[in-house]
């Protein structure tokens, strides 16, 4: 954090290129403003002292022994899709691969 | 062959069943009803993004065939239901409420639905609902906002606007929804419904759109608690699709409906009644509260400690989870692509900056920076601890009570574009909802009353994991005591 939960117009640019997001001028404004107004109502958590508490990453980390969620499957081939039916959902194919644009540049 | 109209409204899961089977009307009928209904209430409502008639009319047809040739018929023959857009049922579209996914056609159906057809369900079509079903009011929908059948200028809540509005204008007997941090119980609050938020991992995820998937689950709207009981039942249980989904068995959840509140400890927790609790919804809730203590159950105040930090947590963990889980529209296997872009990455950016909306990359944005190097810690790590909290503030209150009332929503159903422009007040809407997202317990709504103006006001009731008997026992009660 620059500052206590606020973060400049460079961080939010940053942020979107992470995030695979082109913004307008106009998006990235409002997108500063907001981002400090939910970041300033988060910064309350930091009156919890969690030094000592576990992350809760799953529903599964805090429930009882006999109703687990968590269940692993045995490691078998099943069908799966075919490829006909997930191809014809992609924008640009030639049957059997998903056509990009130009990814090397020579 | 008669054509239902309105009249299909008042028709329970049960009343359609027996009267397929005795002969007394057909499914064909019952569906050609729905249809007319969504005809004469969905262009003021907005509700259904896409029907399918011909496809609801076959199966509708087949459930006929079996009643002709006198054949045991399953529990949710004839009844027509509607499907949030964010499950997909396989060869129809599944837009999540986003332009990034307008004319895709799902190739795989939804567990849930799946299990709804095999019960003999007719499939009406698919209900608007937020954009990813990120929001809470679903004006967040690219196709337009639904408007609440109670008031037309309200919103109908959200994200599954669509699920709660179809239900409540009598344009389906029972819908799906989706619940991430209240998106099933804040829209049956707002349109008068009854809508169960299931234990994480009781309802199988297989074939709904994630949005955050350690939060995301499915569950039913319907006008009475029964029919939400009975159609819980159909779609619960394991699915080897969903690794989260549990084996524990599935009970018979309209056995214990009628057992009354006699004997049970009900928690108040003093939290949920605190400021920005509107009057009215607080005078509801309290009668409420007094009618069950007369039937017969133990009111124990109870203390949820850390539920004011509950909204900052769930923003935090939700949107990172997002951020992760919206990552795979990108333009090449499904949905929306930028036309003309000269290099891969130019071909990502602008497909997914035409493709989403605001909500969607505010939540994007919010998720990646928590996750981001230097604030992992800070925020996401944070969270989670937090989480864990929450949780163990139910844990605690659950060894002491039963089952946990309070408000649904701290108000009935706002104006449309009252909070569009202030996300943070937006998020404030599910303060009494999140907190059973992120524990992971189960929760329902149901209504209990209406304001001055006539708005539904629902009464939340929260029960332990996998124990939505006890829940619904309590909602049939509620549910008795409005008549």
């Amino acid at each position: 954090m620059s500052e206590s939960g606020t973060v400049a117009v460079e961080d939010v640019r940053r942020v979107a290129e992470l995030a695979n997001l082109e913004l307008t001028t106009e998006e990235e404004s409002r997108m500063l403003r907001d981002l400090n107004a939910i970041l300033g109502h988060v910064s309350q958590l930091s009156e919890l002292d969690t030094s000592a508490i576990v992350p809760m990453a799953q529903v599964s980390d805090v429930i009882g022994d006999g109703q687990t969620t968590t269940v692993l499957r045995p490691d078998e081939v099943r069908p799966s899709l075919s490829r006909e039916s997930v191809m014809v959902c992609a924008p640009e194919t030639d049957g059997s691969f998903f056509k990009v644009p130009k990814v090397i540049e020579r | 062959m008669t054509v239902e109209t309105a009249e299909t409204k008042s028709l329970s899961i049960g009343d359609i069943r027996s009267a397929i089977e005795s002969g007394s009307r057909n499914a064909v009928a019952v569906t050609e009803g729905c249809f007319h209904q969504i005809e004469a209430r969905d262009p003021q409502i907005h509700a259904y993004l896409s029907t399918n008639r011909d496809r609801a009319l076959e199966q509708a047809a087949r459930i006929d065939d079996l009643a002709a040739k006198g054949e045991a018929l399953p529990v949710l023959a004839g009844v027509p239901v509607g499907i949030k857009d964010v499950l997909t049922i396989e060869g129809l579209p599944a837009t999540a409420g986003s332009k990034i996914l307008e004319g895709y056609r799902a190739p795989y159906t939804a567990t849930a639905v799946t299990k709804l057809e095999a019960a003999g369900a007719i499939v009406l079509g698919k209900l608007n609902c937020d954009e990813f079903a990120m929001g809470s009011s679903n004006e967040n929908s690219a196709y337009g906002p639904v408007h609440n059948p109670h008031a037309l200028d309200r919103v109908p809540g959200g994200s599954s606007g669509g699920s709660a509005a179809a239900v409540a204008a009598g344009m389906a007997v029972a819908t799906l929804g989706t619940d991430t941090g209240g998106s099933i119980r804040q829209p049956a609050s707002f349109c008068g419904v009854v809508g169960i938020l299931p234990t994480y991992g009781r309802v199988s995820r297989y074939g709904l759109i994630a949005f955050a998937s350690s939060l995301d689950r499915i569950g039913p709207f319907t006008t009475s608690v029964r029919d939400a009981a009975t159609v819980l039942g159909v779609i619960a249980g394991h699915d080897p699709l969903d690794a989260t989904s549990s084996p524990l068995p599935v009970p018979d959840y309209t056995a214990d409906l009628d057992k009354g509140v006699s004997g049970l400890k009900l928690g108040v927790p003093s939290e949920y009644f605190a400021e920005g609790l509107d009057p009215e919804v607080r005078a509801a809730i309290e009668r409420n509260i007094e009618q069950l203590r007369a039937a017969g159950a133990t009111i124990e105040p109870i203390s949820l400690p850390h539920t004011r930090y509950a909204i900052p947590t769930y923003y935090l963990i939700a949107t990172a989870e997002a951020s992760a889980n919206l990552a795979r529209f990108d333009g090449v296997r499904y949905g929306f692509r930028a036309k003309d872009s000269d290099t891969l990455s130019a071909m990502y950016r602008r497909s997914r900056d035409l493709g989403f909306g605001a909500e969607v990359k505010r939540r994007i944005m919010l998720g990646t920076y928590a996750l981001s190097a230097g604030y992992y810690d800070a925020y996401y790590k944070k969270a989670q601890q937090v989480r864990r909290l929450l949780a163990e503030d139910f844990l605690k209150a659950f060894t002491k009570v039963d089952a946990i009332l309070t408000p649904t929503a701290p108000t009935p159903a706002f104006k449309l574009g009252e909070k569009v422009d202030d996300p943070v007040s937006m998020y404030l809407a599910d303060i009494y909802t999140v907190t059973a997202s992120l524990a992971g317990i189960c929760g329902l709504s149901v209504p209990c009353g209406k304001s001055q103006e006539g708005l539904p006001i629902g009464l939340q009731i929260l029960g332990k994991h996998f124990d939505e008997a006890t829940t619904l026992r309590v909602a049939q009660t509620v549910e008795t005591l409005q008549q």
